[in-house]
């Protein structure tokens, strides 16, 4: 790799025993901005404690050079920490592009960097791209996923992004090689006055198909009307061996299995061989966390509903006239149950 | 405890599926649309409507705007805030969400001691997230972002809880600090007659960069490193064929379309 070029770096979380998935997905990302921009280093930046075997995962998984942060302060994530030990080191080597991923945590550690070093960042970008000057573009919504722009940072450096998890497939192990270097995390603690303690990070992996990995979702809104009406939902998904999602209003209303079954642009993005969506107008909130879907199939009984706009296949009918007798015909299709 | 209250008026958020982009000037279309309060800082201002009812204190609203947005925050004055200060300048425009954040930290300074600055943790236009955390860097306090619980005792101690993908974290601190708020925090109060009434004689200040101190070099498109691009509708190119038929007709052709994707073996 020539070492001439600005680096583009990457900010990794590390989660209990692993590392956050949209990690891995912005290293491939930064992968391919390196390459676009005629091959330049790609590092990340790993901060924890007995982390090491991380390390050699970025790496693994195409980080050219991994910068090693370890220290007990370090071990539970924090901003006051964070955010100053990222800060010192973007300053003393200088990246040109340095991306987060935009996971709660992401969303608040990049715009506390970005403060610290007073540039600019673009926030849950779902696509990234560099143009032949070295201008990173960003590509984000707005308005709840009704507008998109590509925003740009021409003067101030370095250039910073979050990015929306489950934009981008995660790279393929690579095993290229490359080095870790460890920094001395005493030393870059040393003046940080630390004003927040992190008690305890608690993390409660949910029952049942994770949205990202169903092969089919069927997804509810507000029209579903009712946690009765919804029972058919899950009846239909499980039928399926797949994962019912949700919209914020379907959420609100209590009718769902909670928050983590939300999708769009403040929860999840899915890419389900199959999405079947049901009682959804369509509001850009919702959609945008589809639109990398398979196949779209949405049932609502306005002809009219904007949901239509970014269907494959529409269906006007009341869903409950419609649910049931699909049901029926998945069961015949699967056959007799041996 | 004197308290600060981000806000920011925004397009009303039921109305986005209506918002158009003019194709030859890439302008956002969205006349006839009303402003609200920001859905979450509407949480942010119940937050701090309890704290003051425990501990005393004023609430004073904040917002970068127009001063038209004066009629939009009379509804958190209708909550109960005791104050609004509007920080409205043309040289305020086209910034970005850390040049927003030094008109928001240069605002707050001028309003004097606070203990604590909540906000929405989001817009819901913008959406970027940043301002909570970015005034906090500016003002030089702790701050926390995501917030779905927060707990603050009368020796100034804070515990919140600020939610994670599938979790949370617990976190201790101390004011002054500057808390970004999720919507499941509460639920804010209903405002009443007689709190419309009484928000008529509130004070409504607006300050403008001079009255702010502001260099501008540090606001606005001069003072911001982000720039917009062209703005589109995002296309979903989907060919949208329309299923007719009965019930029966209908679920026979969803299921070859599953087969069709592998999913039915």
């Amino acid at each position: 790799m020539p070492d001439r070029q600005p680096a583009i770096w990457v900010v990794a979380e590390q989660m209990p025993g692993r590392l956050a998935p949209v990690s891995l997905e912005i290293l491939g990302q930064a992968g391919r901005l390196a390459s676009e921009a005629g091959g330049r280093e790609v590092a990340a930046l790993l901060l924890g404690h007995g982390v090491g075997a991380f390390a050699e995962e970025l790496l693994a998984f195409g980080a050219d050079k991994v910068h090693l942060v370890e220290d007990p302060r370090l071990e539970l994530y924090q901003n006051d920490t964070y955010g100053a030990v990222l800060s010192k080191l973007i300053l003393r080597e200088r990246p040109d592009v340095v991306l987060f991923g935009a996971s709660a945590v992401g969303e608040e550690l990049a715009p506390t960097v970005a403060a610290r070093l007073d540039t600019g960042l673009g926030a849950h970008c779902t696509n990234l791209g560099m143009r032949p000057d070295g201008t990173l573009t960003m590509g984000v919504l707005g308005f709840g996923g009704r507008v998109h722009t590509e925003m740009f940072c021409p003067s101030m450096r370095p250039q910073m992004a979050s990015v929306k998890p489950g934009m981008f497939q995660p790279p393929p192990r690579s095993e290229t090689g490359g080095k870790i270097v460890r920094e001395d995390g005493a030393v870059l603690l040393s003046d940080v006055e630390i004003r927040l303690r992190t008690v305890k990070v608690v993390r409660e992996e949910p029952e049942g198909m994770p949205l990202e990995q169903a092969e089919v979702v069927v997804a509810g809104g507000w029209g579903v009307g009712g946690k009765e009406n919804w029972r058919i939902l899950t009846e239909l998904a499980r039928e399926l061996s797949g994962a019912v999602g949700c919209t914020r209003p379907a959420l609100d209303e209590g009718w769902t299995a909670g928050e983590h079954t939300m999708i769009g642009t403040s929860g999840k993005t899915v890419r389900p061989k199959v999405y079947i969506g049901v009682g959804i107008s369509g509001s850009p909130h919702h959609t945008v966390g589809i639109k990398d879907a398979g196949v779209i199939i949405s049932v609502n009984s306005d002809p009219r509903a904007p949901v239509f706009e970014c269907s494959d296949y529409r269906v006007v009918a009341d869903f409950r006239k419609i649910l049931s007798p699909l049901l029926a015909e998945i069961r015949r299709a699967k056959g007799p149950i041996s | 405890m004197n308290i600060v209250v981000l806000v920011k008026p925004v397009p009303d958020p039921a109305c986005y599926d209506r918002i158009e982009i003019d194709p030859a000037t890439g302008v956002l279309e969205r006349q006839g649309m009303p402003a609200v309060l920001n859905p979450a800082d509407r949480h942010a201002l119940e937050a701090a409507l309890a704290l003051s009812e425990r501990f005393g204190g004023r609430v004073t609203m904040v917002s970068m705007a127009p001063d038209s947005a004066a009629e939009t925050l009379m509804e958190g004055l209708a909550m109960g805030a005791d104050e609004a200060c509007i920080l409205s300048d043309r040289i305020f425009a086209g910034s970005d969400s850390l040049a927003t954040s030094r008109v928001l930290a240069a605002g707050i300074r001028k309003i004097g001691a606070f203990d604590l600055v909540l906000a929405g943790n989001e817009s819901a236009d913008g959406g970027t997230a940043h301002v909570p955390s970015q005034v906090g860097e500016l003002l030089g306090v702790s701050h926390l972002a995501n917030v779905t619980r927060l707990e603050v005792g009368a020796d100034g101690r804070v515990e919140a809880r600020t939610r994670i993908e599938n979790g949370y974290i617990e976190v201790e601190g101390a004011l002054p600090m500057v808390v970004g708020v999720k919507r499941e925090i509460n639920t804010p109060r209903y405002t009443s007659l007689m709190g419309v009434l009484a928000a008529q004689s509130k004070p409504v200040r607006v300050w403008g960069a001079c009255d702010l101190g502001i260099d501008a070099a540090c606001v606005g498109m001069e003072g911001s490193g982000m720039r917009p691009g062209r703005l589109t509708r995002p296309e979903y190119g989907r060919k949208g064929e329309r299923i007719e038929g009965s019930p029966e007709e209908v679920s026979r052709r969803v299921v070859a379309i599953l087969r069709a994707q592998g999913i039915l073996g």
